[in-house]
């Protein structure tokens, strides 16, 4: 860390201290929360990109996983779903993994040709009907007890901290899927087959009732903070901050976002210093060796597909429990707001211009981008509202262009990755 | 009887669309294609070039309309087509002299020119936005329908009705006329062989007096005709949106890599196939086997393979399967 370094950072800070006076503390301490979590997302992105090259855009899929994992951990067991309809799913996805299991034995053992593709083709689509006939009416019977409340399985009643490790599992599962069809392959193939596993996580995230509700949303996951209802309640806490003279309404929805912070730290901390100490081992001078030449490394005898699945999956951990993560702090699982634009785009947008293969430079990004992400649209409004203000009211013309304010988001985010990319492709915190 | 009753009800929902979503597909494909051919990267900012293209097209459709234009029974869209061409061929070639031309002069590695695509897909994912509006627009006028399903079933006296909507015959149409000069071009013109030559082999290419700015321009200009084209027919049949045409990048991936990358008539054979393996798995077959089987077999439930909210299961898994098993596609293409 030189005196560039530190100076990119406070400037963040002044920025966060600034929205605190002008505009109010919570805002400023929710931004940092969100800041903290793209910090780690990016760190996420960076370990793939930055460390090992590889150009994975699915980080939207792994987000959402992380947040499937807050509910299945978190949530409590709705019982009588269980009772009806959890032995269905089980002994369905029982049925799922011995047809995947056959099917590879069968790949593996009997010759290749027509013999094995027929057979193949008999197994899979077997299994896909037996494990559709068995889960239907299961999701069925699951579904049709107290839609309106749960209609699912609801989780399994795990405190929610415990979730944030659940979610780098389950993003560490599906990557390592994934990285198994896609790594090796050329670079373009990755991205599209991670593009295209994201929307399809998402469509599992949208209509899989029984396992998310759907677009019914999952509201009241359990917090690892305080609520603000207990603290205005709690004779401690209003006469404490009536020592320190604030509104008790303010200053305890204060406390919760100041306490997720405290946690959000600790683990950015944890991630930070496991991706320093890797990227400065050996394996991570191998990585960087691995990602500028790949043959040259592949002639020293590094398996270089095998480290690439490794660090597929360690980044796509690291997204998976920001993910959790974040629906923790939103206290729900809101699957129509996982836009690939906003989850994949803008994270990228973030390693790039914090600067890939660095860390530090990642974490900068992370907090950076997001402030503006937030801001630009206040910024935008007041730009237009400045250029508009010669033209009449009533014309529909200058209405339309304030309504618009809320895209300005995506051409600004565009303009800053490409002038990043063409003038300062190394970014703000250039790799050592 | 049954058996042809079982084949309309086949072709009315099944064949009929998936004919022109493939017409649609392949020539997002092709515009796919020719790119990863000429310029050697996969443009992640297609699906936002048609959208682009698109919504130009919907507003002079709209400027059009107020001026009480139209070519009845047709929609007004194809009267608007060209000037939609015009602006997209501009914003395209805006693109690549600013962004893209850097990178090419450059020799950057193909990864550096997909995250350019990439920050293009947000600026136009703006601007789209920005005037036209993230909501759903209407566009499609005139006459809708060749043949109405009653209609069809009084003309032939049978139980099915066949509708075969005007949009989806003008699709196919012109899905026709446009690959037809297509080829022509490629393989007649002699830039249309110099774009080859350039695909083929591009240091062979520019030892024989090929100018590679020439070529890239031109391939810009038949991408954003064939651009503008499939996102207004796709419009046209179904309505524009603009996430949706981001989310079209998917299925024409799929159907570019299916033919193999950088071949077009792999392009239109991969559209096809993807639409139609898209629409057969998730189509819900319970009216088919109605007829087919006998009354006391007739089945209770959907018989839907998957629900059509996976159809991008579809196209990945396709994607998937050939990626593993033939990585240079049906067609041979390129692959490292």
């Amino acid at each position: 860390m030189n005196y560039r370094n530190i100076s990119l950072f406070s400037m963040v800070f002044v920025f966060l201290i600034i929205v605190g006076f002008s505009q109010s503390w919570n805002v400023a301490f929710g931004l940092l929360n969100l800041c903290l979590l793209s910090a780690i997302m990016s760190l996420g992105v960076n370990i793939q990109w930055g460390y090992a090259g590889l150009f994975s855009i699915g980080t939207v899929g792994f987000v959402a996983l992380g947040g499937v994992a807050a509910v299945v951990t978190s949530m409590p067991p709705v019982e009588e779903a269980w009772r009806a309809g959890g032995p269905g799913i089980l002994t369905a996805l029982i049925a799922a993994a011995i047809t995947i299991f056959i099917a590879i034995q069968i790949w593996k053992r009997v010759a290749a040709g027509i013999v094995r593709n027929i057979l193949m083709i008999i197994v899979l689509l077997g299994g896909f009907f037996i494990f559709r006939g068995i889960l239907d009416p299961a999701t069925a019977i699951i579904e049709k007890i107290n839609p309106a409340g749960t209609g699912y399985l609801g989780g399994l009643g795990l405190p929610v901290i415990f979730s944030w490790l659940v979610g780098g599992l389950f993003a560490a599962g599906a990557a390592w899927v994934i990285g198994k069809i896609s790594l090796g392959l050329r670079s373009d193939y990755l991205a599209i087959a991670t593009l295209g596993i994201a929307e399809i996580i998402i469509a599992v995230i949208k209509n899989e009732d029984w396992l998310t509700r759907g677009v019914k949303n999952v509201t009241g996951i359990p917090r690892p903070t305080a609520y603000e209802v207990d603290l205005q309640k709690s004779e401690t806490f209003i006469s404490n901050v009536n020592w320190i003279g604030l509104e008790v309404i303010e200053a305890s929805s204060l406390y919760v976002k100041f306490s997720y912070g405290i946690l959000f730290i600790i683990v950015l901390a944890i991630i930070m210093w496991l991706s320093e100490k890797a990227l400065n081992s050996p394996w991570g001078r191998m990585m960087r060796a691995i990602r500028d030449n790949e043959q040259a490394a592949a002639a020293m005898g590094k398996d270089v597909t095998k480290r690439h699945l490794q660090v597929f999956i360690l980044g796509s951990a690291v997204c998976g429990i920001a993910g959790a993560m974040m629906t923790s702090l939103d206290g729900m699982l809101t699957p129509q707001s996982y836009q690939p634009l906003r989850f994949t785009f803008l994270i990228w947008v973030m390693v790039i211009v914090g600067g890939s293969g660095n860390n530090w430079g990642a974490v900068l990004g992370g907090f950076l981008l997001w402030f503006f992400w937030i801001e630009v649209e206040p910024i935008g409004h007041w730009l237009l509202s400045i250029l508009t203000s010669g033209l009449p009211d009533d014309l529909p013309f200058k209405e339309h262009l304030l309504k618009s304010a809320a895209h300005m988001r995506l051409i600004t985010m565009g303009a800053i990755l490409l002038l990043t990319l063409r003038f300062a492709p190394k970014g703000l915190i250039p790799e050592k | 009887m049954d058996a042809l009753h079982a084949l309309i009800v086949l072709a009315n929902f099944v064949i009929v669309p998936a004919i022109a979503y493939g017409s649609q597909l392949a020539l997002g494909a092709l515009g796919i294609t020719l790119i990863v051919g000429v310029l050697r990267f996969s443009n992640f900012a297609h699906g936002e070039t048609m959208a682009f293209g698109t919504m130009l097209v919907i507003l002079v459709t709209w400027w059009f309309q107020s001026l009480g234009l139209s070519i009845h029974p047709l929609p007004t869209a194809l009267l608007a087509l060209p000037l939609g061409i015009l602006g997209c061929i501009a914003m395209v070639l805006l693109t690549d002299r600013f962004v893209y031309r850097f990178y090419r002069k450059a020799k950057s590695s193909p990864v550096v020119l997909v995250m350019a695509s990439l920050g293009v897909t947000f600026i136009m994912n703006g601007i789209i936005r920005f005037v036209i509006g993230p909501g759903d627009q209407r566009f499609a006028d005139g006459q809708r329908f060749i043949m109405k399903a009653r209609e069809f079933k009084e003309m032939t006296g049978l139980k099915e009705g066949l509708a075969i909507k005007v949009t989806q015959s003008i699709t196919l149409v012109t899905a026709i006329v446009i690959v037809v000069a297509l080829f022509w071009f490629l393989n007649r013109t002699r830039t249309g062989k110099s774009m080859r030559a350039f695909s083929d082999n591009e240091d062979l290419a520019l030892l024989s007096g090929i100018n590679p700015e020439r070529v890239v321009a031109i391939t810009w200009i038949i991408v954003a005709i064939l651009a503008t084209v499939a996102g207004t027919l796709y419009g046209l049949d179904k309505t524009f949106k603009p996430f949706t045409y981001f989310q079209l990048l998917l299925p024409m991936f799929a159907a570019a890599v299916v033919g193999g990358l950088g071949n077009p008539v792999g392009a239109i054979v991969g559209g096809f196939v993807i639409a139609f393996s898209e629409i057969l798995i998730t189509y819900a077959y319970k009216k088919v086997f109605t007829y087919l089987l006998p009354s006391d077999f007739a089945p209770s439930t959907l018989i839907q393979l998957l629900s059509t909210d996976y159809k991008f299961a579809v196209s990945f898994s396709i994607l998937v399967l050939v990626l593993l098993f033939r990585p240079t596609g049906l067609f041979k293409g390129q692959s490292t």
